[in-house]
């Protein structure tokens, strides 16, 4: 497994470099030779390139990242707390898992952008509209996955425990929340591409500087490799995410247990 | 008598008929009690009212005097498997009822250790769960039952998951266990062989009568040997008594 490891990262790299070369071929035979698109509906890696080093020479690149970040993880960690809370008592009292569930699941189902309306009829064309629907986005899926994730605790480890003498705090504490662990990191994991994919449903509304607000004015100065830019951007920032935070999480809970 | 019975039935919400009916059963100070019966006879269902897992419909279950309203340390169960904690590694596990109580965690990790070591399983006990055996994790789910000194051990069918070779150790290392420290113990099994054993007295339940069929008290010295003619004898008579029920 660890021996072939290099490698793997190496084919994954020249798998991209081959895409990318791949993607500037179709544009000089598409666009400049067959004139299949006009150069302005069209990006190219060139463009694309040439538009990463304005931004990032201008500073508004980092600074857009930045700010969707600080913004995506501010209204993550809302929904969290929040989605946290609902999940938990949806499945604590027997009254809200047989009402209020079904209306969750969905409420679940509806993309972010519907949320759009009313965040900017309460909150105007600000920061908290933002947050408003990347919390609206996430919240749900994340309050079923709580709710999965505790009914899922194989009984017979609450039985034990009760009968060692736990507390209903001790079982919570002590064996709900380890036992969902695994699970509540998936949900955790799907939550954080929910509200990631709300942010810029957001983000594109206002004038909030952001990744949303780049991509948009690249719209409007008919730029498409920026607009092609800030995709890409958007799409790594997920990636590094996942591998930072989330399989390093998973891999210290799912190696104890033998998941791995 | 620390704990009784009396008139003791059981009826679940969704079932038209009594589970058990009637039972009315002591258990003494520093006693082994093996219930046997079979499948489907209520055997569980009686180890979960006497742990307070379940409620009686009707009768009385008093341990030292105090009726039982809920599962508490005094009536620590064994199950037969998968209660084990993935999460915890070996000595987690084993000192993990100590830890609810309160337990300063140097004085439970000594006590723990010294019941791994009682289990020959010491070398283990930075191991998680998927990491040992079958024989291995019920060596440490005895080890965590142990440790917690409750009034009353119960026990539902702990060795039945495992091969023969294995459970035959293992209830051999119960035995010895018990002789030493004269835990009372009320103990489940489908094994006629593992009751006559173990047991001070083996109750056959019967899933005719809803109800106790037999007691019958095993006058055998320890350690016992299963090849015994007396030993043969009790064998063949309780495992008559359990063939004869028609449940
Ligand atoms: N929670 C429950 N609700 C309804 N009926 C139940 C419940 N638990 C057990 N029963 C019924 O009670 C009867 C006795 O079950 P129990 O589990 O006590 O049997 P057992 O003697 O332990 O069997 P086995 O040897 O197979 O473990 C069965 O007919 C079962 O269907
Ligand atoms: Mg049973």
């Amino acid at each position: 497994m660890k021996k072939n490891r290099m490698p793997r990262i190496l084919q994954q790299l020249f798998f991209l470099a081959g895409i990318v070369a791949l993607w500037q071929i179709v544009c000089l035979v598409g666009v400049d030779l067959l004139h299949v698109w006009k150069s302005y509906a069209m990006p190219s890696p060139a463009g694309v390139f040439s538009s990463f080093c304005r931004l990032l020479g201008d500073g508004s690149l980092l600074q857009a990242t930045g700010n969707s970040l600080l913004r995506g993880v501010t209204g993550y960690a809302i929904s969290i707390l929040l989605g946290g809370l609902l999940g938990f008592l949806m499945n604590h009292f027997p009254f809200l898992h047989n009402n209020l569930r079904p209306l969750v699941m969905g409420i679940q189902t509806l993309p972010s952008v519907c949320w759009v309306p009313f965040s900017i009829l309460w909150f105007g064309l600000t920061q908290q509209a933002i947050l408003f629907v990347v919390v609206m986005g996430s919240a749900f899926s994340m309050a079923m996955a709580a709710d999965n994730a505790i009914a899922n605790v194989p009984p017979i480890y609450k039985k034990a425990a009760l009968t060692m003498g736990a507390t209903q705090k001790q079982i919570y504490w002590k064996v709900i929340l380890p036992a969902s662990l695994p699970e509540l990191i998936s949900g955790l994991k799907q939550g954080w591409s929910f509200a990631w994919r709300a942010l810029m449903s957001g983000e594109v509304m206002t004038t909030c500087i952001g990744l949303g607000q780049t991509l948009i004015t690249g719209r409007n100065l008919a730029d498409i490799n920026q607009v092609m830019l800030v995709m890409i951007v958007i799409v790594l920032v997920g990636i590094l995410i996942d591998r930072l935070i989330f399989r390093a999480l998973e891999k210290h809970v799912y190696k104890k247990r033998g998941l791995l | 008598m620390p704990l009784t019975l009396s008139n003791v039935s059981k009826i679940f919400a969704d079932s038209e008929h009594a589970t058990l009916k009637h039972i009315n059963l002591s258990i003494a100070d520093g006693e082994f009690l093996c219930v046997v019966g079979k499948s489907g006879c209520g055997k569980s269902t009686l180890l979960n009212l006497i742990a307070g897992l379940e409620m009686p419909t009707e009768g009385e279950i008093l341990l030292d005097g105090k009726p039982v309203t809920a599962p508490g340390a005094d009536r620590v169960v064994m199950f037969q498997e998968h209660a084990l904690y993935p999460w915890l590694n070996v000595m987690e596990n084993v000192a993990f009822g100590m830890q609810l109580a309160g337990v300063p965690k140097k004085q439970r990790e000594e006590t723990a250790l010294r019941y791994l070591e009682l289990m020959q399983l010491s070398d283990y006990k930075d191991y998680y769960i998927h990491q040992l055996s079958g024989g291995m994790r019920q060596r440490v789910n005895l080890a965590r039952s142990l440790t917690m000194d409750s009034r009353i051990l119960l026990m539902d069918e702990p060795f039945s998951a495992l091969d023969k070779q294995t459970s035959n150790r293992l209830r051999a290392e119960l035995q010895d266990i018990c002789m030493q420290t004269r835990r009372t113990v009320f103990f489940i099994t489908h094994s006629v062989e593992e009751a006559v054993y173990l047991a001070d007295r083996v109750v056959v339940l019967s899933a005719a009568k809803k109800g106790i069929a037999e007691i019958v008290p095993i006058e055998l010295p320890r350690p016992r040997h299963v090849y015994d003619e007396a030993f043969i004898e009790y064998r063949r008579q309780i495992l008559e008594e359990v063939q004869e029920d028609k449940g």
